[in-house]
């Protein structure tokens, strides 16, 4: 078939792409600061840019693939991806935002008050995300070779390049706009295909072989062997592994306080269920109409190929460009959104040179550039992992990991930071090894190998028992100020209280509440009205700048209400 | 709280509304209507009595005593409560659903409207109540928070 028009739809895409976060560029440089025009932006723009970056080439493709090939079991993965955010909604979405921080390691610090806790949320954040990384680079590649035969390499080469080019020279602010636009886009792209493909089953009375199509294994829950443990290992690792994926948890920051970050995730919810309505369709009529393909090891292009199987002549390579445009809507907003949380993460942490601004600026561009070169690496090295199973261990790991610190450390005042960093250390290792070894093809045999193959039943409670028991065993080592971090992370923010002075971007030096003097003046070298009217700062170290003081400061407090205390 | 004074900000009332309607507070004007009670509400309670009490428990918060932690831990408490619940409902029911179908294999062989139940079950069920469980979470903790930032303004 001639793919002329799905490459001009990929191309297209990368250009638009391209030309909407230049757009956004320009906009956020005659704005002070893009995070703070951004709370302007009401809960559905804000969740249609968060659902954007959220639903990847796992959503998209990897869905349908894997209803497709295993049946029903796999409605798991839409469903959890939605219930975890719903987890989220009612554990971690006011008080993260109301913390403050902006990244997972920030909050380690503020929560914590242990550089060391950062230094280790750090790390797994850097791991989270490039695992996250390989699946989608992977779809790209797969998306390419569906349809241009070229090898996958090269669209995982296409993905990376313009991935870079985007986050290169804005960094975060530049993303935002991109992300909600991508989100219209993969939703356009599933959408109007399946209403020609419905209308074609319609007129089509009488489908090829029922009994194939709908063959008990499929129809039926719990094929296979040890199919509770892996659906409740599954239902597991997604229902609590959202909250700790570090690209979800910086899309908070662009809600302008707890309660309206509470309603974003709603209409998340929302938003999220209309799609995932859609991948499951694909899959269930590519059982009608392409079953070969699991046969073929192809189960994930069945989204792609659905069009050209049903019509033929200009409405198949119409409608098959749209969905590869959105496809490659997919893998951009996602791997991008991961990029630029990684990098910020990499740059301010681990690669840290000079103090200046201008040094920060080129730690996360270098960032940038190792964060995409790494990740591109493992995937050339990862073996045919399929890609939703992919995204459904790096799942795993921010479950076992991130989840019960952010659990333990927003609801539970005796959490200390040994007890934190020995729970990453014990679910983080467990995880990340059974991940490694799926990942890169090293199964076992018997009960062993299918924890490994499903870790989080197993990983979660160890994590968390952990995280309670050594926390329990050193007491005495509660953080300082964690009544005040407390009132930070849930009292509402009109109200005028003590939050204490935690600023991710002072993360090094926090100054006890009542001496400033001494711990001010080192710092005055990068204080920050150096990046003040001239190079309004690039990088998300510039612009996790202001807001921060918001949520402390009385700019939280909200125009209605009346001051007290005057 | 429902000591059944007027409250501030929150129109939503949740029925609050008679209660005060009733209470023959000497500042509340005859005048029915939204726009009159509102304005009476922001300056009726402004009486030095009422500002000697929001003064001291939002200090005691700030100097973290005993006190202002029982405030801030009471808030905590009925969120935490609220979202365990919501955990509750959604691991008793979608999160029983894999051992019921292991338990009764008879389910998977169900049809409804033509589509196998477990697939109903999965897909719009479970999204609808995802949906419904989160509108209710958000309506709830919001006024849980109305009522703690009541309780710090002394009504």
């Amino acid at each position: 078939m001639s793919n002329t028009a799905s490459i001009v739809a990929v191309i297209l895409v990368s250009i638009t792409s391209l030309a909407v976060g230049a757009f956004g560029l320009r906009l956020s440089r005659t704005m002070s600061d893009f995070y703070v025009a951004s709370r302007g932006v009401s809960p559905v723009l804000n969740a249609s840019a968060i659902s954007g970056e959220y639903l990847s080439a796992a959503s998209f493709l990897g869905v349908a693939g894997l209803i497709l090939a295993r049946g029903v079991d796999m409605l798991w993965l839409p469903i959890g991806w939605t219930a975890g955010y719903l987890l989220l909604l009612v554990f971690v979405a006011a008080p993260l935002r109301r913390s403050g921080a902006y990244t997972l390691p920030d909050f380690a610090q503020l929560r914590l008050e242990s550089v060391v806790a950062r230094r280790v949320s750090s790390l797994l954040v850097v791991a989270i995300g490039l695992l996250y990384l390989i699946p989608q680079f992977q779809g790209a590649g797969l998306t390419l070779r569906t349809l241009t035969g070229a090898p996958s390499w090269a669209g995982q080469l296409v993905v990376a390049l313009v991935v870079c080019l985007n986050v290169l020279p804005g960094g975060m602010r530049s993303v935002t706009l991109v992300q909600a636009f991508h989100y219209w886009l993969k939703l356009f792209a599933l959408l109007t295909p399946l209403f020609f493909l419905l209308g074609a089953l319609g007129s089509r009375s009488g489908g090829p072989d029922v009994g194939a199509v709908f063959a008990s294994d499929w129809v039926e829950p719990l094929g296979g062997e040890n199919a509770l443990y892996l659906t409740y290992s599954l239902v597991l690792a997604t229902f609590f592994g959202t909250m700790g994926l570090p690209h979800v948890v910086v899309r908070f920051y662009t809600n302008p306080d707890g309660r309206a970050s509470r309603r974003t995730t709603l209409a998340v919810l929302v938003i999220l269920s209309g799609f995932y309505l859609l991948p499951v369709a694909y899959g269930a009529l590519g059982r009608w109409f392409a079953s070969d393909l699991v046969a073929a090891g192809r189960a994930d292009s069945v989204v792609l190929e659905l069009p050209s199987r049903v019509f033929d002549g200009p409405l198949a390579e119409g409608l098959t460009a749209l969905l590869a445009a959105g496809a490659f809507a997919a893998f951009l907003s996602t791997s991008t959104g991961l990029v630029v949380s990684v990098a910020g993460v990499l740059s301010q942490d681990l690669v840290r040179w000079g103090g200046g601004h201008r040094q920060g600026i080129r730690a996360f561009r270098v960032s940038t550039v190792i964060v995409v070169a790494v990740s591109l690496g493992l995937t050339f090295v990862a073996v045919g992992v399929p890609v939703a199973r992919a995204v459904e261990l790096t799942f795993a790991v921010a479950a076992s990991t991130f989840c019960p610190m952010l659990l333990l450390g927003i609801w539970w005042r005796g959490l200390t930071a040994v007890g934190a960093i020995a729970g990453l250390v014990v679910g983080g290792g467990l995880s990340m090894g059974a991940v490694l070894s799926t990942t890169f093809g090293h199964g076992s045999d018997g009960w062993f190998g299918v924890v490994m193959t499903q870790p989080a039943a197993v990983s979660v409670p160890l994590s968390f028992a952990t995280m309670v028991l050594v926390s329990l065993a050193t007491r005495s080592r509660t953080p300082e100020h964690v009544s005040q971090t407390m009132v930070r992370l849930h009292a509402p923010e009109h109200i005028d209280l003590n939050r204490g002075s935690f600023h991710p971007e002072r993360w090094n030096r926090r100054p006890a509440r009542t001496d400033t003097s001494s711990v001010r003046v080192p710092e005055q070298a990068e204080a920050p009205e150096e990046r003040e009217p001239d190079h309004p700062g690039t990088g998300p170290s510039a612009a996790r700048e202001r807001p921060a003081y918001g949520s402390v400061g009385p700019t939280a407090r909200r125009p209605g209400t009346t001051v007290r205390r005057s | 709280m429902s000591d059944g004074s007027p409250r501030g900000r929150m129109p939503s009332g949740e029925g609050k509304r008679p209660v005060a309607d009733a209470a023959p507070t000497p500042a509340t004007r005859a005048t029915p209507g939204g726009p009159a009670r509102t304005r009476v509400r922001v300056t009726s309670p402004r009486t030095s009595a009422a500002r000697t009490r929001t003064v001291s428990i939002a200090s005691e918060i700030d100097e973290q005593t005993r006190l202002g932690e029982v405030y801030i831990t009471s808030l905590m408490r009925s969120q935490l409560r609220l979202a365990l619940g919501v955990l509750l409902v959604i691991a008793s029911t979608l999160g029983l659903l894999p051992l019921a179908f292991h338990l009764f294999p008879a389910i998977g062989r169900v049809d409804v409207l033509g589509v196998p139940l477990p697939w109903l079950l999965l897909t719009v069920v479970a999204f609808a109540e995802i949906i419904t469980l989160g509108w209710l979470y958000v309506r709830r903790a919001e006024r849980n928070e109305a009522t703690f930032s009541d309780l710090l303004e002394g009504r």
